[in-house]
């Protein structure tokens, strides 16, 4: 048999195997559906009604979608470099609030076309921050960003609490949330736009931060793959001592890599708050920073690779609540399992299929 | 004297709840990564023990199958960690996120599934929960005095038996204990599933002893307290014990100072005291409070030459 064993086609490796990974992890899905009692081609179908459905049921997956490429781009920038952040909780976090501040702070000031720019900014360099601290910690004192962003997604949660309770909470309130951003700081909405140049959707919180998302896969892509730096990012996440050898400095690159992952991170704070809630609330991240883990595994931290497992994610999202309305021993928490089973047979397991792979595809060419 | 010894008792008691999970699991990683399997897969063990041991336990009316029960669970999500880990050689942090993850995910779904009460357990009564042994103010259940005792036992088995220097050659140089004819594979999975069977002691304890049934997210971050106090016991099991202590008593002392004016400082912000394990364990970590150094080969898969 070992004989038989070698390396698979790139094709099989890019594309066949990746595919296989995630087909086993939804079929373990299918599994879990069928054992608690419900037909899991019927909830499939339920679940695929709900996300695609209509033009409304579309805006929220393609919004649920905009949040999963953010954090799917941070994890996968991260990952080029061989650093693991598991912080994008944190950091999209403490984005929200730094885009937040900024529309407080100056929403009576300034139109629109300069705020937005603006709280874009400040969400990116508040997320980046956030990140920085790791990566100066794994940079210079040793210590590894697995744990330290670990800690720093409770220390946001933390400092968020107190913040919202203590500071930022709007006068009068009684839940922990600030006062309504002034129209400056929305970020329309793709109804309102595309109403604007004639065409009807239907309302959804959908909205133009997608925009966005899409310049951060061709920012991303055109960075890692057609700059010096991104290259030199690249190498030092194949071969550290290589790129040492080629002249790259690892700590700056280090800090590099975290910040720019920390950002757009960060960029979850400019979908969910001044797209949606138009004030900064509590728990807006809702996990987004852990699912983009799977989004970058997934898609295999390739900008294009993302945009599809976003959307298949976002689809999930959205589909889930339809479907936990329909059916209701089924729970929106389906979609975490679904999250969580992609991450162990895409990343721990990804070798899993491999030997069998190989051994079928030697006998097919023998 | 009086007044002051009660307090103190009541404080001592406070601590002790509070650390018992966090001991527990602390030990239980110290085993994983002592023979150098990295374990962020603590938090979602510990929910999964928690949420079969409460399911089972209401179901049985028996809080002891209910602390069998998540035993068992802990120990399959600590094999499924080792098959990935250990077997198939995959990255350990992705592989402990991703158990975390689907046991944030699952403990929900079989709970609404099973219960229909959003995601929790029946509220237990009687002998459906473990109940206090000698002090019935201090909340002094079985599995407090296990995890009391569990410090000096994993120091001993650590320490002074022939698997525990294994298992620190292991974690340090494994191809050196693969040389000597010893099975590395199976070593590692020893240590993995210690590491379940006190995680799972750690989830019965906040469903079936602590609190009176399952909670979704109730283990809030504590498998990651434990982990962090790993770290600041510097991989030891007294200095870790001491850590999950001190961390217990920042939980007891946040909980008494909510809403108190302290004199001259003001209201001490709660949220501050309950992200200090973190922000202490990160100031060790950047080198400010002496040097935390793991087992060498912590997180690298063990390829056997051919």
């Amino acid at each position: 048999m070992r004989a038989l064993r070698r390396p698979l086609p790139p094709w099989a490796d890019i594309v066949l195997l990746p595919v296989i990974n995630v087909a086993l992890a939804f079929l373990t899905v299918g599994v879990l559906v069928a054992l608690i009692g419900v037909n899991p081609l019927h909830a499939l179908k339920l679940l695929i009604g709900g996300a695609i459905g209509s033009s409304e049921s579309i805006g929220y997956t393609l919004y649920y979608t905009t949040n999963f490429i953010f954090t799917g781009l941070a994890v996968a920038v991260a990952f080029h470099a061989g650093l693991f952040n598991i912080g994008g909780e944190g950091q999209a976090y403490i984005g929200g609030l730094g885009c937040g501040l900024a529309v407080l702070a100056l929403d009576r000031y300034l139109p629109g076309w300069i705020l937005i720019p603006l709280a874009i900014a400040a969400a990116a360099l508040f997320g980046a921050a956030w990140a920085a601290v790791p990566a100066w910690m794994q940079a210079w004192r040793g210590s590894h960003v697995v744990i330290t962003t670990i800690m720093f997604n409770f220390v946001a949660s933390a400092l968020m609490v107190y913040l919202m309770v203590n500071v930022l909470i709007a006068p009068g309130s009684m839940t922990p949330q600030s006062r309504n951003f002034g129209p400056a700081g929305k970020i329309p909405s793709m109804h309102d736009a595309l109403h604007t140049i004639g065409i009807n959707v239907a309302p959804s919180a959908l909205n133009l931060s997608i925009l966005l998302a899409i310049l951060c896969c061709v920012g991303v892509w055109v960075f890692l793959w057609h700059t010096p730096w991104g290259y030199a990012l690249r190498t030092m996440g194949h071969n550290p001592e290589a790129a040492v050898y080629a002249g790259t400095n690892l700590k700056s690159m280090t800090m590099l890599a975290m910040c720019l992952s920390g950002g757009l991170a960060g960029f979850v704070g400019v979908n969910e708050l001044m797209g949606v809630h138009q004030r900064i609330v509590l728990d807006f991240p809702a996990g987004y920073g852990f699912a983009g883990i799977a989004v970058a595994l997934m898609g295999r931290s390739h900008p294009f690779g993302i945009v599809l497992a976003a959307l298949l994610f976002g689809a999930l999202q959205q589909g889930g609540a339809e479907l936990a309305f329909e059916i209701p021993s089924m729970t929106r928490e389906m979609v975490v399992v679904i999250q969580g089973l992609v991450i162990l047979f895409s990343g721990a397991l990804a070798h899993l299929p491999r030997p069998w792979l190989q051994s079928l595809l030697a006998l097919r060419s023998s | 004297m009086d007044e002051a010894f009660s307090f103190v008792f009541l404080m001592v008691a406070a601590t002790l709840r509070v650390a018992t999970p966090l001991v527990l699991c602390a030990m239980g990683g110290l085993f994983s990564e002592k023979s150098g399997i990295i374990d962020v897969g603590l938090e979602g063990k510990m929910l999964m023990a928690a949420f079969f041991g409460a399911a089972t336990a209401s179901v049985s009316g028996s809080a002891w199958v209910g602390v069998a029960a998540a035993i068992v669970a802990a120990e399959a999500l600590a094999l499924l960690h080792g098959f990935a880990c250990i077997t198939w050689r995959g990255n350990q942090v992705v592989s402990g996120v991703a158990i975390n993850i689907i046991a944030a995910g699952l403990t929900v779904v079989l709970g609404n599934a099973w219960f229909a009460r959003g995601g929790q357990t029946p509220a237990l009564v009687g002998d459906q929960r473990l109940m206090s042994l000698f002090f019935p103010t201090a909340g002094d259940n079985a599995i407090v005095y296990l995890a009391l005792l569990s410090v000096p036992a994993t120091w001993w088995i650590i320490e002074r038996t022939r698997f525990g220097l294994r298992l620190r050659a292991v974690g340090e140089m494994p191809l050196a204990v693969d040389a000597a004819g010893i099975s590395v594979t199976w070593l590692r999975y020893r240590a993995v599933l210690l590491c379940g069977l006190l995680a799972g002691l750690a989830g019965a304890y906040l469903s079936v002893a602590q609190g009176a049934g399952f909670g979704r997210d109730m283990t809030a971050g504590q498998g990651f307290i434990a982990l962090a106090a790993i770290i600041f016991g510097k991989w030891r099991p007294f200095p870790a014990f001491g850590a999950c202590l001190m961390f217990g008593l920042l939980d007891a002392i946040a909980i008494r100072l909510q809403g108190v004016k302290v004199s001259g400082i003001g209201e001490v912000p709660v949220q501050l005291i309950l992200a200090l394990p973190y922000l202490l364990t990160m100031f060790l970590l950047a080198g400010f409070i002496g040097r935390a150094v793991a087992p060498k080969a912590a997180g690298i898969p063990y390829e056997k030459e051919r």
